[in-house]
């Protein structure tokens, strides 16, 4: 089994605070994992960490075959196979949606604009919402922006793709439709490592769990673990959720 | 003592469009040098920002009159002579460089940082993610507070007149030399300045309305 995304003993301070203490992990190529824990536990640091959102101040981190860790590596190199996903949806609100999926493969990978308009079809049937390509982000449901943020970052074809808590802003009866998205992606054999507090998709389709805590990588097990948790701290979690 | 004629009127309107002409050069140049002060104002390097933030201290700190005398006279000193049109622009070019600068550095970082965040995550280069994700939506915010800047370099460019280039305020002053009505020119120029000024004031503000609209209610 080959890791497609592999921390070694990751630590990240900001400041005085140590918000990774020594995180290690693997992932493998078309695994989904679910990243839990309670805010502050470095849940989404350790994620803006693997794309190096977030400098770390020790271990190693490779990811597709790049060295995160090295100060030398080219991060437009690195990008162009690991996509993100934001809470906030991150969408350029002066850009039509098709812009804004063709704004990378037009600048990135030199796409000509024909060829592009049809990767940003393709993308955007994917997320169901092929009738919204002329819109602009503010005409449409916090939903669909960011199922539209999830198409941007398929367009350019990813290995990995990282969301970091991207329900957490929506309405419950928005969630829905991006989680059915997400989940259709991971049944693709997408590489997926999500940050979220939904518990139920963790569930149903991560491949494994991983619970952190006070900056590391606490308990980690299939979605199961979740009904039969081992330690003290995940069953309090999980208590508290409910 | 003579009467005032035609001639003296256009003489004065001659002086207005040498304002007109001194204020369009500084937009120019001034917002050339300006760019790059911002550029290097929101650079990664602290150094680079350190440096450049001790010249826009310097610049702001400094009066215009002063910038003016510098260029025109102490660079004719060390033998650069450059006339007086050439050095007013000059200078006027390097006082909004440090105002524009600073004034087009806080509309970029206005710019949610997550934008930024967002085209680097999708591989942009430090250029693209300026040029086609940051600048679009800071240019909305800068028009207002760039317009207004320009009302007062265009009031500021009476200061040229100390170098001797005839622009609207010399061209009152050689009148009024001539014809002792104090009242008479200098209040006619400055209803020229008001006329050029006033619509653009009134432009600034409606842009201003425009954008908080904008930002009340999304078309």
């Amino acid at each position: 089994m080959s890791a497609v995304v592999s921390l070694r003993d990751v630590h990240k301070r900001f400041g005085q605070v140590e918000v990774l203490r020594g995180v290690t992990l693997d992932i493998a190529a078309g695994e989904v994992v679910a990243v839990i824990g309670r805010s502050g536990s470095g849940k989404s640091t350790a994620l803006r960490c693997i794309n190096r959102l977030e400098v770390i101040q020790s271990g190693t981190i490779e990811v597709c075959g790049h060295a995160v860790h090295d100060p030398a590596l080219d991060l437009r190199v690195l990008r162009q196979d690991v996509g993100m996903v934001f809470q906030s949806y991150n969408l350029f609100p002066h850009l039509t949606v098709a812009e804004n999926i063709t704004l990378a493969p037009r600048r990135v990978k030199r796409t000509p604009r024909a060829e592009a308009r049809s990767l940003a079809e393709e993308a955007l049937a994917r997320v169901g919402l092929s009738d919204k390509i002329d819109a602009y982000p503010e005409q449409l449901s916090g939903g669909q922006q960011q199922r539209v943020a999830i198409a941007r970052s398929l367009a350019m074809h990813p290995k990995v793709m990282l969301f970091d808590e991207v329900t957490s802003a929506l309405d419950p009866h928005l969630t829905g439709e991006v989680l059915k998205v997400m989940e259709g992606l991971a049944r693709g054999g997408m590489t997926m490592i999500v940050v979220t507090h939904e518990m139920g998709f963790a569930r149903r389709v991560a491949d494994r769990v991983i619970f952190m805590h006070t900056g590391l990588v606490w308990e980690t097990g299939p979605g199961q673990m979740l009904a039969a948790p081992q330690t003290p701290e995940l069953k309090d979690f999980l208590a508290a959720d409910l | 003592m003579g009467s005032f004629t035609l001639n003296h009127v256009l003489y004065l309107l001659q002086g207005a469009a040498w304002t007109v002409v001194l204020t369009a050069l500084a937009f120019l140049l001034g917002g050339v040098a300006g760019f790059g002060v911002m550029v290097l104002r929101t650079s990664r390097s602290r150094i680079v920002r350190r440096a450049s933030l001790l010249w826009v201290q310097a610049i702001q700190g400094t009066p215009l009159l002063i910038l003016l005398f510098v260029v025109y006279f102490g660079l004719g000193v060390v033998g650069i002579e450059l006339p007086p049109l050439l050095a007013a622009a000059v200078s006027l070019m390097v006082y909004s460089s440090a105002f524009l600068g600073e004034i087009w550095r806080g509309c970029v970082e206005a710019v949610p940082r997550t934008q930024t965040e967002a085209a680097e995550c999708l591989a942009l280069s430090r250029w693209q993610v300026l040029f086609d994700v940051v600048l679009p939506q800071a240019a909305r915010i800068a028009v207002p507070p760039t317009v207004g800047f320009f009302v007062q370099v265009l009031k500021n460019t009476s200061l040229a007149s100390v170098v001797g280039f005839v622009e609207l305020t010399r061209a009152s002053q050689v009148i009024n030399n001539s014809l002792f009505q104090p009242f008479l020119v200098f209040g006619l120029a400055g209803c020229l300045y008001f006329a050029l000024c006033y619509p653009l004031s009134r432009w600034s503000r409606r842009l201003e309305r425009k954008l908080n609209v904008g930002r009340r209610q999304p078309a």
